[in-house]
């Protein structure tokens, strides 16, 4: 069905077309309109889950993974604080190697208060062993949602998997959004390791050192093995519904002799910037890095790279800049900008392009090349 | 170890439909190094903070899948009145359906007996050298303020008391809680063959005293009521204590007050004048 919806909207209409048992959520801007949607439809009778208001981020994790090892499909949503408030519980999660699905809109981390996107709060749990996938459109909002349970869910892979979604600038932007009719796209929840009275099991005991590293090995090896997961679903989900997807959504990148790589809004702001670069002759292409984690085998060779990084780590780098350099081995153009949600137009980034330092990092508005 | 103790008889009630929810305690140590169990019903472990919120999550999934299987926190003080609290007490104002249970030695005993909310005035421990300068934290009151249809006090040294209470928790929906006061023979110092005595100590003084309150109405339990009306000196259980070593006048006197003043609000309150 064609409508309309903001980004927050898609999210909603996913988890309700994918059916959770339970979701346990607690409210933060700009996360708000997901639980709120999700609520109304559980009220209404739209969507036949439990419904758990918790207290805080770190129940509403904790809370997910009792039922989801309990033996039913969960879901959850949050933002920024909410996010670092959970983290302990993000961490043992995938530890207990459960598929549960979270949408997290990109927000900026205080002090000072600050609602708006950035990503570094999803970038703070990069090693924790969940999958991460940015999504750039309302669309893809629905879409990479209903993937994710479908992704989580693999026998292979069995590891939770995280939605990023841009505050505001896509959780509160309206587009155009096809619902579809799922089929049975996503099959009935099964968890190899659920709880089972019939059969008791003792989960996350005190464990021994060679045990305990065997089970992060299997965390990596499934974090691989998920690249062709990812794939396949990517692949049947364009069969069945007529929209592809990548680890990257690239644009006009064949011939390009400099790309630009964003993530989330920006790497779609980014295509308008590479038309009218091409305008003036300038050959650039836009890949946008879909998925964070697991990491994408790229090919960048024999280009120049601009990357816009809406994060970074202190004392160190832009996170994007500097995985696309020890992951390729191109050295980049590090632009830093959109912290704090930041305004950077078409306009700016066709500016990053022509004004390229490769190998140099650059604050955009704050600082000359570094 | 009278946490373990009590475990036997929490389970030996509950019957093998159930399901143990435990974060960082005792418990997580005694249950036996992984792949080997010492179990035979699902333990889930989950992070200090956490306990009550995943027996939330997994009590609404059972309720999902049509499941009667009872979902029991069995946590000890520290990861309940310190730093689980908060989830403990969302989780009661939910109306979750599950069975907390509180197994107190009054300090972190798992770590080598630090200070606990949990821990009385004048303990020593490891992290109060000189004896706790504050009270132990109220609890039940706290829980109390949450109205569930059920909670109970309980002691190690009386196990059938303990098991009838587990048993009608069990029988309930909704939140349901019990607080049993295990005394730890390394934390508290005493000879370990003088557990049970301990234990019965701590409620012939009026120090630990045993009730139900069932959808509010509160019944003073068997043992508990003979001690409310003449309790035992507290010297009988303070001085078998080397945490309790060298404790002031002034100290021991205000403890004294603090069991005078439990035993007159409880007794009051099950003859109905509040």
């Amino acid at each position: 069905m064609l409508t309309i919806a903001t980004g927050n909207k898609a999210v909603a209409a996913a988890v309700k077309a994918a059916k959770p048992g339970v979701v346990a959520a607690y409210p933060i801007t700009p996360q708000t309109e997901i639980v709120e949607q999700i609520a109304e439809y559980v009220t209404d009778g739209d969507l036949e889950s439990q419904y758990i208001p918790v207290e805080s981020e770190h129940s509403a994790m904790a809370a997910c993974i009792g039922a989801s090892a309990g033996g039913v499909r969960t879901f959850t949503a949050t933002s920024s604080h909410g996010l670092l408030y959970m983290h302990e519980m993000v961490h043992w999660a995938a530890g207990a190697r459960l598929p549960i699905v979270m949408a997290n809109v990109n927000r900026a981390l205080g002090p000072g208060w600050n609602t708006w996107a950035e990503h570094s709060d999803a970038f703070s749990q990069r090693d924790t062993g969940w999958l991460q996938v940015f999504v750039g459109t309302v669309q893809e909002a629905y879409d990479a949602t209903l993937m994710a349970f479908k992704i989580a869910e693999d026998e292979r892979v069995l590891l939770p998997v995280m939605v990023n979604l841009d505050g505001f600038a896509l959780s509160h932007i309206m587009q155009a959004l096809e619902t579809v009719d799922l089929g049975d796209f996503l099959p009935p929840y099964h968890l190899p390791h659920a709880i089972d009275t019939e059969n008791p099991c003792v989960y996350g005991p005190m464990t021994g050192p060679a045990d305990y590293f065997r089970f992060r090995w299997d965390i990596e090896r499934s974090m691989r093995d998920a690249r062709g997961v990812i794939a396949e679903v990517e692949r049947e989900f364009a069969e069945r519904f007529g929209r592809s997807y990548g680890p990257t959504e690239d644009y006009r990148c064949e011939d390009a002799d400099v790309v630009v790589i964003a993530m989330g809004t920006l790497g779609k702001e980014a295509e308008v910037a590479v038309d009218r670069l091409r305008d003036e002759g300038i050959k650039a292409g836009s890949m946008r890095l879909r998925w964070f984690r697991p990491f994408p085998d790229l090919d960048l060779a024999g280009r120049e790279v601009v990357v816009i990084d809406r994060d970074y780590s202190f004392g160190f780098g832009g996170v994007v800049a500097h995985s696309i350099r020890s992951k390729t081995g191109v050295v980049p153009y590090s632009v830093i900008a959109g912290l704090g949600g930041q305004e950077v137009t078409y306009n700016d980034i066709a500016d990053f392009v022509r004004n390229r330092h490769p190998g140099t990092e650059t604050w955009f508005g704050v600082s000359d090349h570094v | 170890m009278p946490g373990t103790e009590c475990l036997r008889y929490v389970l030996k009630a509950a019957g093998p439909d159930s399901v143990l929810v435990v974060p960082a305690c005792c418990t997580s140590v005694i249950q036996g190094i992984y792949p080997g169990t010492a179990m035979n019903v699902p333990v889930y472990n989950i992070a200090f903070a956490a306990a009550a919120a995943c027996a939330s999550g997994m009590s609404n999934a059972f309720c999902a899948l049509g499941k009667e299987t009872n979902v029991i926190v069995y946590a000890g003080d520290g990861g309940t009145v310190d730093i689980g609290i908060q989830a403990l007490s969302g989780a009661f104002e939910r109306g979750t359906n599950f069975l907390y249970i509180c197994y107190d030695n009054e300090a972190y005993g798992n770590t080598g007996m630090q200070r606990s909310g949990s821990t009385p005035l004048g303990a020593r421990t490891t992290t109060t050298p000189g004896g706790k300068p504050t009270g132990k934290k109220d609890l039940d009151r706290i829980v109390e303020a949450h109205n569930p249809p059920y909670m109970a006090t309980a002691c190690s040294a009386y196990p059938l008391d303990l098991y009838k209470k587990v048993k009608k928790a069990l029988s309930i929906e909704g939140p349901k809680f019990i607080h049993i006061l295990a005394p730890c023979p390394p934390g508290w110092r005493y000879p370990t063959e003088k557990t049970v005595e301990m234990g019965k100590l701590a409620v012939k003084t009026g120090t630990w005293i045993l009730y139900e309150r069932e959808y509010g109405k509160l019944t003073i339990s068997g043992p508990s009521k003979a001690a409310m009306k003449r309790p035992a000196p507290l010297s009988d259980y303070i001085n078998g204590q080397g945490r309790f070593k060298n404790l002031s006048p002034e100290v021991m006197d205000e403890m004294r007050q603090q069991v005078e003043r439990n035993i007159q609000r409880l007794s009051r309150e099950e003859a109905g004048v509040c």
